[in-house]
């Protein structure tokens, strides 16, 4: 077994001041950033020898499924689990996301991602859960296209390297833009597409997007975000002309309707 | 009504819809943001006879295939329950917009699975768990939008609040972040908290299944049913942190097992079982392999492993179908899985056992409920492929409606209930966190889990031994004396985690000595269970649940009756199919008849 060393950003808390701290830790085959926390967490000793508190992250499901390990790992933010430590430049330098409230260590807040979703109402709205028959059929296109975005598992790692997202603005980022597409593609969900379009037609809509593309080269998840941003684009674009045509209002949305 | 939802996995937020929707609030408490859940991982699928392919399948054949896979020891009644309204759950997943693969007309697709001979199992890709799991999500945010919903995420469930009488209250969880312990009031509490890998360490299960808080409810008294029936699944892949799952799947998509023999490819598993070949259960899939490697010495190289070929499937069609796992393969094993085939072990993947619920998933303990993999309910000593997701969705669904009408009986509430319950409860775990943050000592808690684990998976998996069983014991009875002597390295009152991993690393100890009693206490053969020194299914004295109760001396254990009512059980084979073995033992015993005429 060789060594290896890693340069952590550590932080004890949101108000404490970030230090780097270093690690020497045997590296085992096969072995990845995960395994090499665990190491530290079975034996919590800096690389000068001084004994250290355990370094704190966020990690369930090991397989690049849950979304749960995204931090930067030599300044590209992606998912601890996924990234093996033989493919990595030594050393190998940790940082948590900065785009989201530090919590300790390399663990962050993502709440505002789930928050965003509410604000473009990322669901299918159904009668209830008794029995209906089935669902609509679906075009096996559609359902391609669909299973795709569906597999965003708000890791957040776009949001890191989407420049458009930071404190200075409220948008909501690339995951939202691709889930409205999810649900306006679904035969239930499209009955109620001009809400979500109007829903990024606003503040921290999709007008903020400047197109840097950042976000599709990070995502471990291979989403088509370029291109599904810039149909929404098209789509808002064409419902606010529409719209100014009609001079309608808003549409009366579903929300009095029963759940 | 007070509603407490323990855990946002399939059985969590399935529990936590059909509440709100009657209107009422729920407190829903979980460990992570309930869209990590484990049940994410769950890549294959999930089963309900649909019957779309002529094959004539129907519930009550699920039914008769989930006994005979679970080696008869499932209950029978909510068994039969769960298939029939299988086509439905399925049916409302796809209208909350699960993009389940479809056929060319639109229609829900369905491939076959391990220990039926028919397509029964639905998928979404090979990532169904996370299509189905994120759907509920959504469906739970928009309640959380309707004011129906509180998430309490990033927190730990500690205890249940029992008053006097034995009834449950309301429980006590704690703020990961903040580390601030606070009670809660609930009628009704309901455990859905998932399974409990991370006794065994490496597992296919997420790191976050520690089974904490079923072991803190049989702690308070509840029983744990049929704890040795512990899944070792027959295909997964190694790791140096986890070993990670090739879904059952790929072999219900054409995927073979072999390994050399005489220096040539030997399909053992269709060889010694013609009838479902590489789709037998999962238990005597593992055990083949065991068997290859183990006792024939024929693991490739000689060491632990056997192919898992999909590399004579069209690469195009296989990639759309199992896109997920073949990336999971080519990710963390490194190499292209179309062109060299897999090489594949079994590993610790899913806890039959649980805690001992009835026939409307409420434990022993009045008003707390249990549902989903936590609970013992509906796989007997094997639980068949695709069939968790099911159980889970439809335990879910009965515990939200029967926890309600639990509620609405009620003559006296949890806010009835003097605050003094509450009170000492919560001064109970707060003594006990700060017994915890001033561990000093020298033992480090995630060695002494990795001695544990060690233990568990190579004396307490698919071949277990009386005497390998009670030197499991002895090791965990010496690890919990050790754990007197742990330091906690880190006194942080801020999202201390490490201290919050020690809380949990007791109970995970607990649950260990139940599922090794339960072990040393089964003298048969049956599904998951396998002692060669009793190799035999032994219907007659171990046709029983073993019910563990928890005591300060260790774990008692006790027999309850399995209801047999509607299926009578047969004996288990894969070889030929069902309609054979009927047949066959027709025939024995009208031949048995006619000796005794004579
Ligand atoms: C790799 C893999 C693949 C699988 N594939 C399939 C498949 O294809 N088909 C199938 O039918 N089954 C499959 N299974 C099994 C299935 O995924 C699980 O049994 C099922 O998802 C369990 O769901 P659950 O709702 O019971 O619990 P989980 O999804 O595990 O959720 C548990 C919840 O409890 C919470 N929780 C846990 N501990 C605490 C605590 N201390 N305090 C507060 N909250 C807590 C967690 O935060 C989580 O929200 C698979 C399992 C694995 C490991
Ligand atoms: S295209 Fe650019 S600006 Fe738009 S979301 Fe992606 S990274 Fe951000
Ligand atoms: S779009 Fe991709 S990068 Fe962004 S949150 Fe989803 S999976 Fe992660
Ligand atoms: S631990 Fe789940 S994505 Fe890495």
């Amino acid at each position: 077994m060789s060594d290896v060393i890693l340069k952590i950003r550590r932080q004890d808390g949101p108000n404490s001041s970030p230090y780097w701290e270093e690690f020497k830790v045997p590296v085992a085959p096969k072995a990845n950033v995960i395994s090499l926390l665990l190491e530290i967490q079975r034996s919590p000793v800096n690389a000068q020898g001084k004994p250290t508190t355990p370094v704190i992250w966020d990690c369930n499901c090991l397989e690049e499924v849950c979304g749960a390990c995204s931090m930067v790992i030599n300044g590209v933010a992606r998912q601890a689990c996924a990234a093996m430590v033989d493919s990595l430049s030594k050393p190998i330098v940790l940082q948590p996301l900065s785009k989201f409230p530090l919590v300790r260590d390399l663990m962050v807040d993502r709440t505002k991602m789930f928050e965003n979703l509410k604000k473009i109402k990322a669901w299918i709205p159904i009668d209830g859960t008794y029995y209906m028959g089935s669902g609509p059929k679906v075009a096996p296109g559609v359902q391609d296209e669909r299973y795709a975005i569906s597999c965003c598992m708000t890791c957040g790692c776009c949001m890191e390297a989407c420049p458009y997202v930071n404190s200075k603005t409220n948008y909501m980022g690339p995951t939202c833009m691709a889930q409205v597409k999810l649900f306006n593609a679904h035969p239930t969900g499209a009955m109620y597409k001009d809400e979500r379009l109007d829903a990024i037609a606003g503040d921290g809509g999709i007008v903020d997007c400047g197109n840097a593309q950042n976000c599709e080269r990070v995502c471990p998840k291979e989403i088509p975000l370029v291109s599904i941003i810039a149909e929404l684009n098209r789509e808002t674009a064409f419902r606010g002309f529409n719209r100014w045509l009609k001079g309608k209002p808003k549409s009366p949305g579903y929300e009095s309707a029963p759940g | 009504m007070k509603f407490i939802v323990v855990g946002g996995g399939l059985a969590g937020l399935m529990a936590t819809i059909k509440i709100a929707e009657k209107g009422e609030i729920v407190d829903l408490i979980s460990f992570v943001p309930v869209k990590r859940s484990h049940s994410v991982c769950a890549q294959g699928g999930i089963n309900g006879a649909v019957n779309t392919k002529g094959e004539g399948d129907s519930p009550w054949n699920h039914f008769d295939d989930t006994l005979l896979g679970g080696d008869y020891l499932a209950n029978q009644p909510p068994v039969l329950g769960m298939c029939e309204a299988a086509p439905g759950v399925i049916y409302l997943m796809d209208r909350m917009g699960v993009p389940f693969t479809r056929t060319p007309e639109g229609n829900l697709d369905f491939r076959r699975f391990g220990g039926t001979l028919v397509h029964r199992t639905a998928f979404s890709g090979s990532t169904t768990g996370q299509q189905l799991l994120y759907a509920l999500d959504e469906q739970v945010r928009y309640w959380e939008t309707q004011g129906k919903v509180n998430k309490f995420e990033d927190w730990d469930y500690l205890s249940a609040v029992i008053d006097d009488n034995g009834v449950c209250r309301g429980c006590l969880a704690q703020d990961m972040k903040t580390m601030e312990i606070r009670s809660f009031q609930g009628d009704a509490v309901i455990l859905c908290t998932g399974g409990l890998g991370a006794v065994y360490g490496k597992t296919t299960n997420s790191i976050i299944n520690t089974g904490s808080p079923a072991s803190s409810a049989y702690q308070q008294g509840v029983y744990y049913a049929n704890p040795e029936m512990i899944q070792i699944h027959p295909t997964c892949i190694g790791g140096d942190d986890k070993l990670r799952l090739i879904s059952e799947g790929v072999r219900g998509d054409g995927g073979r097992l072999w390994t050399y023999k005489d220096g040539k490819p030997w399909f053992f598993m269709e060889e010694w079982y013609p009838a479902y070949g590489n789709l037998v259960s999962r238990d005597v899939a593992s055990r083949g392999i065991f068997k290859v490697c183990r006792e024939l010495g024929l693991g490739l190289d000689g060491q632990d492993s056997v192919y898992l070929d999909v590399t004579h499937l069209d690469p195009e069609w296989i990639e759309k179908r199992q896109h997920g796992v073949l990336e999971i393969y080519r990710k963390f094993a490194g190499e292209e899985p179309t062109k060299v085939p897999m090489k594949v072990f079994p590993a610790m993947h899913y806890s039959m056992g649980g805690m001992w619920v009835d026939y409307n998933q409420m434990t022993n303990i009045p008003g707390l409920f249990a549902a989903g993999e936590c609970e013992y309910q509906y796989h007997g000593a094997n639980r068949l492929g695709a069939n968790s997701l099911m159980s889970c969705l439809y335990a879910g669904m009965v515990v939200g409606d029967k926890s309600i009408e639990y509620c609405k009986a009620l003559k006296k509430t949890a806010s009835d209930v003097s605050n003094k319950v509450f009170e000492a409860e919560a001064a109970r775990q707060k003594a006990g966190m700060e017994k915890i943050y001033k561990f000093t000592g020298s033992e480090n808690p995630y060695v002494l889990k990795d001695e544990m684990n060690n233990y568990m998976t190579n004396y307490v998996g698919v071949v277990r031994t009386t005497k390998q069983l009670k030197d499991t014991d002895n090791k965990l009875l010496e690890l919990m004396e050790r754990y007197k002597k742990v330091g906690v390295y880190d006194t942080g009152g801020w999202s201390n985690r490490t201290a919050i991993f020690i809380r949990h690393l007791w109970n995970m100890f607990e649950l260990a000595r139940g599922i090794v009693g339960g072990a040393l206490t089964r003298k048969e053969s049956r599904g998951a269970h396998y002692m060669p020194e009793y190799p035999n299914r032994d219907d007659e004295n171990w046709l029983k649940t073993i019910k563990a109760k928890w005591t300060p001396d260790g774990p008692q254990f006790s027999l309850e009756d399995v209801d047999i009512s509607l299926i009578k059980p047969r004996v288990r084979r894969y070889d030929v199919s069902k309609d054979q073995v009927v047949k066959e033992e027709a025939e024995k015993e009208a031949a048995s008849g006619k000796e005794e005429a004579k």
